[in-house]
């Protein structure tokens, strides 16, 4: 088996097929992080006294924290003075039209398949495109504006419309909550507001695709989204990123809100690049989503393939809060080579008759380590409360590793909580039944892998679907133990 | 001066003592663990749910002194079947040869555990599997028995014999004359193809409060069965922290039940390490608390080599104000290919100020493997407890029925007779219902 690592090794040396520099002249910070440096960046972005005052609190409190050592990665320590807080792509004046952006910012996009011209007229999709720290360009807006809908940059949203993110913001996520959203909290340069007013269903989906562009830059991306009394939005999130040798921080916080019968619905597809196949470079993805389910008969579902990074630290939660709230979590996570995953969900049920649905799929290949780490915790007024939770791993190759970490707790005796946990290997029999029909082991091995993710692939909405499943083929070909 | 203080003072005696035991390098560099480590807080992860720093704010008589307790003071205490068992007794965690009785010598080999460190043919027994457990349990409060480790006892069961008659254990605290902390330490060795089958059981005499921090090491050799029952039924205000580690170093058996029935903080930490290949094991436990009473079941099952099998259940209901954690853990190393691993945790709430939290937790390093886990926690069945009321079954009856079946998937593997129908009949005392 030792010496069948040909294979694999063909899938590891594959180039990372979106390794590629832009060449923006950056408006950067200088390297490190002190009070000097948000006072720059709030002024950078000309925000008001109190986003200062809340950045000022996030950073003096970030200060007092220690970094978290709990979960099943290892990494060389952080140098958070050697990091450039603030980068933004270097802007004449704000675009107009999709004509007016940088040719070579557009020809990266293209690169990556989302040509924003193609978007607007194909698909439907109103793209918030990031690069770097700065909101680049804002389309469908004005068809959104007319429903109601609100979605532009948070910076944008910090001048046109402060009540609401004064209300909102920091409100799942307190600044104090844990290390890397305390330090998201103080030096954030951007990401995305959306705002779906009560009864309105959003008619596409939104969509933000973050890069990180300029070397040594760590993104701190913030989104909010809000959704009102019966209202409806699906958002999705993407993610590539050059190729690198150092490792780069990325530490977002996104916090969404669903009030009375309104129904969010988060995907995520993250390939940031992993590094390379010895474990030098790629990003550290230290992540904290949540969402609130304030409202009765209100719903939260997080999706995520996640292919990409060298170290993933993340665990979107829904906070059951509303009366027969809902929380769901789908998660696709594959690692190969030396990646580092410790991953999964947090459900608090503290409303009645709420219900959480948790579905894990675990891939891991080469010397990788894949964790899911997740808590269910039902409060004691949570009566008739209900989870059910399935985490399963699929191990190819014996060098690396699979590990669950399940956190259950119970406080009411109403409460019905299930989990399952599988670990194996591909069947040596359903090998063989493919070949027996003449289809070779690769492709064999990709289809067993398609079907052990369909669950969560079903999930994903049409535009990431093709994407996610081309990754998951890219991550895994090859990885025949 | 406190509880940890004095027995910090209370072992540097005991060194000063007895510098030429064999135990002493082990128990030395114990207490420098213990010294480092302090009492484990919530705050480390393996005692995140159970709080024990709280115990040691009491004071405990720490057991130096010897206790006059006759054989008369526990004469009702015995388990049943006693007469045709090894009884193997602790006093405050001393080990009493004059209360212990063995029913035909020469079945087992017992001596004490300092005498058997210093003897030529068990030393190097002794030297190699004495404190395995610590490698396991990394924390202060195994760390603090193994540095006291004061009138252990060895247990040998010789190659290819079987054991004619059952080893009751019993650990008995005497706090007549005030809080207790007792620290029994046993090492039991089954020689290679031989078989034993071991009850354990605490009792508190007295009225204060008592609190037994407990390790047993099994070792387990090639083609050897071992059974294992613990039996907890203590008081209301007895407290324990009882370790039990099975090293099995040849391809051999091991078998375990834990029924918690009573007792204020109980927590068991169960490992069995499976060294060699071929092993098979079977982890079943039963807890049924109510009151305050916190149980905390943590089990490790770790597959070093491979083809092992192991299963695992794990059942509970918790009433009134009790608490239940399970951890259970299966490790799979690299080396353990085709280990056959399961796992299961189920919990009834019968009230809403009752808890569970369960952990179970797998970390697989081998890819041919097949490992799963499961957990539930609910209630009663609405629709079974309809049926048997609807056939006139009062509620009550129809409730410790169904707790009744319930618990029967862990009690029908004592293999016991005198426990099982001892259990049997503990259970029903509890759940108030005699099905005669």
């Amino acid at each position: 088996m030792n010496d069948g690592l040909t294979t694999i090794e063909k899938t590891v040396l594959r180039d990372y097929k979106y390794g590629f520099v832009t060449n923006i002249e950056a408006d950067e910070a200088p390297r490190g992080l002190n009070e000097d440096i948000i006072r720059f960046i709030s002024a950078k972005k000309g925000e008001p006294e109190w986003m200062l005052e809340w950045r000022l609190k996030a950073y003096r409190h970030w200060l007092k924290m220690e970094e978290p050592k709990w979960a099943n990665i290892h990494y060389d320590p952080i140098d958070y003075q050697d990091i450039i807080y603030y980068s933004a792509p270097k802007q004449k004046k704000a675009p107009k039209s999709l004509d007016e952006i940088d040719p070579e910012l557009r020809r990266t996009f293209e690169k990556l398949g989302i040509s924003l011209e193609e978007q607007k007229r194909l698909t439907g999709v109103a793209v918030d495109a990031v690069i770097d720290s700065v909101s680049i360009a804002t389309t469908f807006k004005d068809q959104l504006a007319e429903l109601g809908i609100i979605f532009c940059s948070m910076s944008e949203a910090i001048r046109e419309h402060p009540e609401l993110v004064k209300k909102y913001l920091g409100s799942v996520v307190p600044v104090t909550d844990n290390y890397f959203s305390a330090l998201n909290s103080a030096v954030f340069s951007d990401g995305s507001f959306c705002y779906i007013p009560e009864g309105v269903r959003c008619p596409m989906e939104l969509s933000t695709y973050f890069r990180i562009n300029a070397e040594n830059t760590g993104q701190f991306e913030r989104t909010l989204i809000v959704a009102e009394k019966g209202s409806y939005v699906s958002y999705l999130e993407g993610c590539t990123a050059p190729m690198r040798d150092e490792n780069q921080l990325h530490a977002a916080v996104v916090e969404l809100v669903a009030l009375d019968h309104a129904e969010i619905k988060y995907s995520t597809v993250q390939n940031w690049y992993p590094g390379d196949k010895d474990g030098v470079g790629g990003i550290y993805n230290f992540v904290t989503k949540r969402g609130i389910c304030l409202g009765e008969h209100s719903k939260i579902s997080w999706t995520q393939v996640e292919t990409g990074s060298a170290i993933t630290w993340k665990y979107p939660s829904v906070i059951l809060k509303g009366d027969h709230s809902v929380g769901e979590f789908y998660s696709v996570a594959v690692t190969n080579n030396r990646q580092q995953a410790d991953t999964g969900t947090k459900m608090m049920h503290i409303g009645k008759n709420t219900r959480s649905r948790i579905v894990s799929k675990g891939i891991s290949a080469g010397y990788s380590n894949n964790s899911y780490r997740g808590l269910v915790q039902v409060n004691k007024n949570a009566t008739n409360a209900r989870n059910f939770s399935q985490c399963d791993s699929l191990l190819l190759g014996d060098k690396c590793g699979a590990h669950t970490f399940p956190y259950i707790e119970v406080r009411n005796k109403s409460a019905i909580v299930e989990h399952e946990a599988t670990t194996s290997k591909i069947g040596e029999e359903q090998l063989f039944y493919c070949n027996q029909r003449g289809i070779d082991t690769e492709t064999a091995v990709a289809l067993i892998i398609n079907g052990f993710a369909k669950e969560v692939m079903n999930q994903l909405p049409m535009e990431f679907a093709v994407e996610a499943q081309k990754l998951l083929a890219i991550s895994l070909e090859g990885s025949v133990g | 001066m406190n509880t940890v203080e004095n027995i910090k003072e209370q072992l540097n005696r005991l060194y000063s003592d007895k510098k030429e035991s064999g135990l002493h390098a082990i128990r030395q560099n114990a207490f420098l663990q213990f010294d480092k480590l302090g009492i484990p807080g919530v705050r480390h992860e393996e005692w995140k749910y159970t709080r024990i720093n709280a115990l040691f704010n009491k004071e405990f008589r720490f057991p130096y002194t010897e206790s006059n307790l006759l054989r008369n003071d526990w004469q009702s205490l015995r388990l049943p079947g006693a007469d045709d068992a090894h009884e193997l007794v602790f006093v405050n965690g001393i080990f009493s040869p004059e209360l212990s009785v063995l029913r035909r010598p020469g079945d087992l080999v017992l001596l004490p555990l300092e005498e058997a460190a210093n003897s030529e043919q068990y030393a190097k027994t002794i030297a190699a599997n004495l404190g395995h457990s610590s490698r396991y349990a990394k924390d202060g409060i195994n760390a603090l028995n193994t540095a006291w480790m004061y009138g252990g006892l060895f247990v040998h069961v010789q190659e290819k014999h079987q054991t004619a008659h059952p080893v009751y254990i019993y650990h008995i605290t005497d706090t007549r004359k005030g809080n207790v902390l007792s620290q029994p330490r046993s090492l039991v060795h089954l020689g290679r193809a031989s078989g034993l089958k071991v009850v354990e059981t605490f009792l508190t005499i007295g009225s204060q409060e008592s609190f037994t921090n407990q390790v047993i090491e099994l070792i387990v050799e090639e083609d050897a069965q071992l059974e294992y029952y613990k039996i907890q039924n203590d008081g209301l205000h007895a407290s324990q922290v009882s370790t039990t580690h099975v090293r099995q170093t040849g391809k051999s058996f091991a078998h375990t039940v834990t029924i918690s029935l009573n007792g204020n903080l109980v927590r068991n930490n169960l490992n069995i390490v499976m060294e060699a290949p071929h092993c098979e094991s079977h982890l079943y436990g039963l807890y049924l608390l109510k009151g305050h009473s916190h149980i905390d079941n943590h089990t490790l099952v770790d597959n070093v080599q491979p083809h092992c099998f192991s299963n695992e259940l794990y059942k509970g209901v918790l009433d009134e104000h009790a608490t239940g954690v399970f951890n259970g853990k299966i490790f799979v190393r690299q080396d353990a290919q085709k280990t056959n691993a399961y796992q299961s945790n189920k919990n009834i709430l019968l009230s809403d100020t009752a808890t569970v939290n369960t952990k179970p937790q797998l970390e697989i390093f081998a890819d041919d493997v097949k490992c799963s886990h499961g957990c539930t926690i609910g209630s009663i069945d609405t629709e079974a407890m309809f049926y048997l009321k609807s056939r006139g079954i009062t509620e009550k009856n129809a409730r410790s029925l169904l707790m009744h079946a319930f618990a029967e998937d862990v009690l029908e593997n004592i293999k016991l007779p005198f426990i099982r129908s001892y259990v049997d009949q503990l259970i029903s005392e509890r759940l108030e219902f005699d099905l005669l």
